[in-house]
C-alpha cells in the first residue's frame, strides 16, 4: 500500500458524477473533499428539496425515482467518510490551489488531485422579448417544480428542443400545472431519422416516445419545425408568437421555459489550465480528456456534462471512472475490469448521445436570422446588431476580441447565458464555423462573489 | 397576479417578510425567488434599459436575480433562502421604499 497522498483529493460537483467519484474514493480507504454549491447532493438532475418538503421521489424523479434514490443513499452511506462542503463556490483554480467562498469567508485549498464535476446548464438563443419576466429557462422550469413545489406559470409553453423538454411539459401537466403546448425546434424528418440511432438505447427511446404520446392524448399540442417570432407583452409574458412552415401562430401563455439543449460549465477546468476542443456534438469547447477522464494538466479529471455533454448515467460512470484514473496515479491498485466496462458502457452511450443531437439538432439557422435589436447578452443589455457591426466593420475575429469591443460576456454571468449565441453570430458574420472564432476565456472569480468585508482574507486550509 | 404559482408542498410553515415596504407571506424553504415571485411579478429593473427581470436560470448560474435587501446586502434570489423579517427591496413599484 502507498502512502496517503499529502493533500486529500478533492471534487468539485455533488451531481451524478461527483458522488460516483467520491464513493469510488472512499471505497479505496481515502477521504476526499466534496465541494458543492449546492445546500444538498445530488446535482440538478437529482437535485433534492429542502429539508421538511413532503414529495416523494416517485413524484419528483418519475421513473428516475430509482436513480436519484440511489444516487442520493450512495452519498448519504459515504458522509462519515468525506469532508463535505456544501453551499460552497470554487471561485478560482490558481497553482495547485482553489478558492473556495462559503458564507462570506474565503479559503485557499491546495490540491495534488481534483476532479471536476460542475455540470451543465440550459443552452439558449435569444429571440425578441427572451428577457421578460416570465420566460425561464427548461431546467429551471424544472428546478422551481421539483424544488419548490411551483409552476413558473399558471399557462405555461414549453419552447426549444431536447428530451428534457418532453419530460418537463409532461412533470408539469402530471403536477396539475397548464401546458399551452410544446413547441419544437426541430423537425419531425430529424426525429425520424435518428430512430435507428436511439434504439441503442430502447427504454430511454421509450421513454420518450411514451412523453409525447401522453401530452397528446391529455390535449396538449406538439408541433415541431418551430421557430420562436417574439414574445408579445412589456412587463410580463402574454403570448409567444411563433413561425411554422412560414406560418406565424400566437399561442397565450404566461410563462415560457425555454431550452435547447445543454453547455457545459467548462471555467474551472480552463483557470486550472486544461487544453481545450472543440466538440460538434455539444458546438462548444470542452476539455480535452482520455476515456478515463485525465485532462491535458496531470492530477486534474473531468467528469459529467461539464466534460461534454452525455447526461446523468454517462455521469455516473465518468465520475466512478476518474476516480479510478486518480488511483491509478496514485499507484494504487484497481480493478481494471471494471475500468475497462466503465469506458465500453460510455464510448456506447455517447454513440446514444450521437443519435439525440441527430434528432433534436442545433437550430443552424438562427444567427442569421436572430433581428438586430434582440439582446443577446442579458447582463449587459448587448444587441445581436452590436456583434455584427463589430464582425462585419473586420474589428473582431475572434470571441475575446469581440467581448472587449462590445461587452458581450463580460457581465455577471461571464458567458453562461450568451456565449455560445455570441459565437454563432460571429461566425456566422464572417462566413466561418463556430469553431474558427474561439472561447471565451475562463476569469475568477467565475461567479459574482457576495460582498463581504472578509471574502478577501484568504484563510490558509489547515 | 404573481409569477409563481404553487402546485405542491403548500403545508409548510409561513415565513413573514417585506416586500418593498409592504407585508408579505411566504412559506418555509422558499427561496427568496419564489417569496418574491408568488407575491409579484418581477425582482429587480436591468441597470441598463430599465426592463423588468425575474431570474432566468433558477440554478445560479445567470446572475439575473440577485436582489437588495433593506440592510445593503446582495443575494442570488435562487440560491439564498427566505428569512423571516427579511426586508427585500426590488424598486419594482414605483412608490417602493428605498
Amino acid at each position: 500500500m502507498t502512502d496517503a497522498p499529502v493533500h486529500p483529493p478533492i471534487i468539485v460537483g455533488a451531481g451524478p458524477a461527483g458522488v460516483r467519484a467520491a464513493e469510488t474514493l472512499v471505497a479505496a480507504g481515502l477521504r476526499p473533499l466534496v465541494i458543492d454549491e449546492a445546500a444538498r447532493w445530488g446535482g440538478q438532475i437529482y437535485r433534492q428539496p429542502p429539508e421538511g418538503f413532503q414529495r416523494p421521489k416517485r413524484a419528483l424523479y418519475g421513473f428516475e425515482a430509482g436513480k436519484a434514490d440511489a444516487l442520493h443513499r450512495a452519498m448519504a452511506d459515504i458522509l462519515p467518510a468525506v469532508d463535505y462542503r456544501p453551499r460552497s463556490l470554487v471561485w478560482n483554480v490558481e497553482n495547485s490551489a482553489l478558492d473556495v467562498a462559503r458564507d462570506g469567508r474565503s479559503e485557499t485549498v491546495p490540491f495534488s488531485h481534483l476532479i471536476l464535476a460542475p455540470g451543465a446548464t440550459d443552452r439558449v438563443l435569444p429571440f425578441p422579448g427572451w428577457t421578460t419576466p416570465g420566460v425561464f429557462t427548461l431546467g429551471g422550469s424544472q428546478v422551481a417544480l421539483k424544488f419548490q413545489g411551483c409552476a413558473v406559470g399558471s399557462r405555461v409553453l414549453f419552447l426549444g428542443t431536447g428530451p428534457l423538454l418532453y419530460l418537463v411539459a409532461y412533470q408539469y401537466a402530471k403536477a396539475g400545472a397548464t401546458v399551452a403546448g410544446v413547441l419544437d425546434t426541430s423537425g419531425f424528418a430529424d426525429q425520424a431519422r435518428a430512430v435507428p440511432g436511439m434504439l441503442r438505447d430502447p427504454a430511454t427511446f421509450a421513454k420518450g416516445v411514451y412523453y409525447v404520446g401522453w401530452l397528446r392524448a391529455h390535449g396538449v399540442p406538439v408541433h415541431s419545425g418551430v421557430r420562436p417570432v417574439r414574445i408579445e407583452g412589456a412587463d410580463r409574458v402574454e403570448a409567444l408568437v411563433w413561425r411554422r412552415n412560414g406560418r406565424e401562430q400566437r399561442t397565450a401563455c404566461d410563462a415560457v421555459a425555454f431550452g435547447l439543449g445543454l453547455r457545459p460549465e467548462t471555467q474551472l477546468a480552463d483557470l486550472a489550465g486544461c487544453r481545450f476542443r472543440f466538440d460538434a456534438m455539444d458546438r462548444a469547447w470542452v476539455p480535452e480528456r482520455s476515456a478515463a477522464g485525465r485532462t491535458s494538466v496531470a492530477g486534474v479529471y473531468v467528469a459529467g456534462d461539464s466534460a461534454g455533454i452525455a447526461g446523468a448515467d454517462a455521469a455516473e460512470m465518468a465520475g466512478e471512472r476518474a476516480a479510478l484514473a486518480l488511483l491509478e496515479d496514485l499507484g494504487r491498485p484497481v480493478d481494471s475490469t471494471r475500468a475497462a466496462l466503465l469506458e465500453q458502457n460510455l464510448a456506447a452511450s455517447a454513440r446514444f448521445r450521437r443519435a439525440l443531437t441527430d434528432a433534436f439538432p442545433f437550430p443552424t439557422d438562427w444567427a442569421a436570422a436572430v433581428p438586430d435589436d434582440t439582446p443577446v447578452c442579458r447582463c449587459e443589455e448587448v444587441s445581436a446588431g452590436t456583434l455584427r457591426k463589430a464582425a462585419r466593420d473586420g474589428e473582431a475575429a475572434e470571441i475575446n476580441r469581440l467581448k472587449a469591443l462590445t461587452r458581450v460576456g463580460m457581465g455577471r454571468c461571464q458567458g453562461r447565458m450568451c456565449g455560445a449565441a455570441a459565437a454563432e453570430i460571429l461566425s456566422q458574420a464572417l462566413g466561418t464555423g463556430p469553431d474558427a472564432v474561439g472561447r471565451l476565456r475562463g476569469q475568477p472569480p467565475v461567479k459574482p462573489l457576495p460582498f463581504s468585508a472578509g471574502i478577501l482574507d484568504k484563510e490558509a486550509a489547515p | 397576479m404573481p409569477l409563481l404559482q404553487r402546485v405542491a408542498e403548500t403545508s409548510r410553515r409561513a415565513v413573514p417578510f417585506v416586500l418593498d415596504g409592504r407585508p408579505c407571506e411566504a412559506l418555509e424553504g422558499d427561496t427568496i425567488l419564489t417569496a418574491l415571485l408568488t407575491n409579484g411579478e418581477q425582482l429587480r429593473r436591468s441597470e441598463f434599459s430599465g426592463q423588468p427581470r425575474a431570474g432566468f436560470c433558477l440554478m445560479g448560474a445567470c446572475q439575473d436575480c440577485w436582489v437588495r435587501l433593506e440592510d445593503g446586502r446582495r443575494l442570488r434570489a435562487c440560491s439564498n433562502f427566505i428569512e423571516p423579517g427579511m426586508h427585500v427591496v426590488t424598486g419594482a413599484q414605483p412608490g417602493a421604499q428605498p
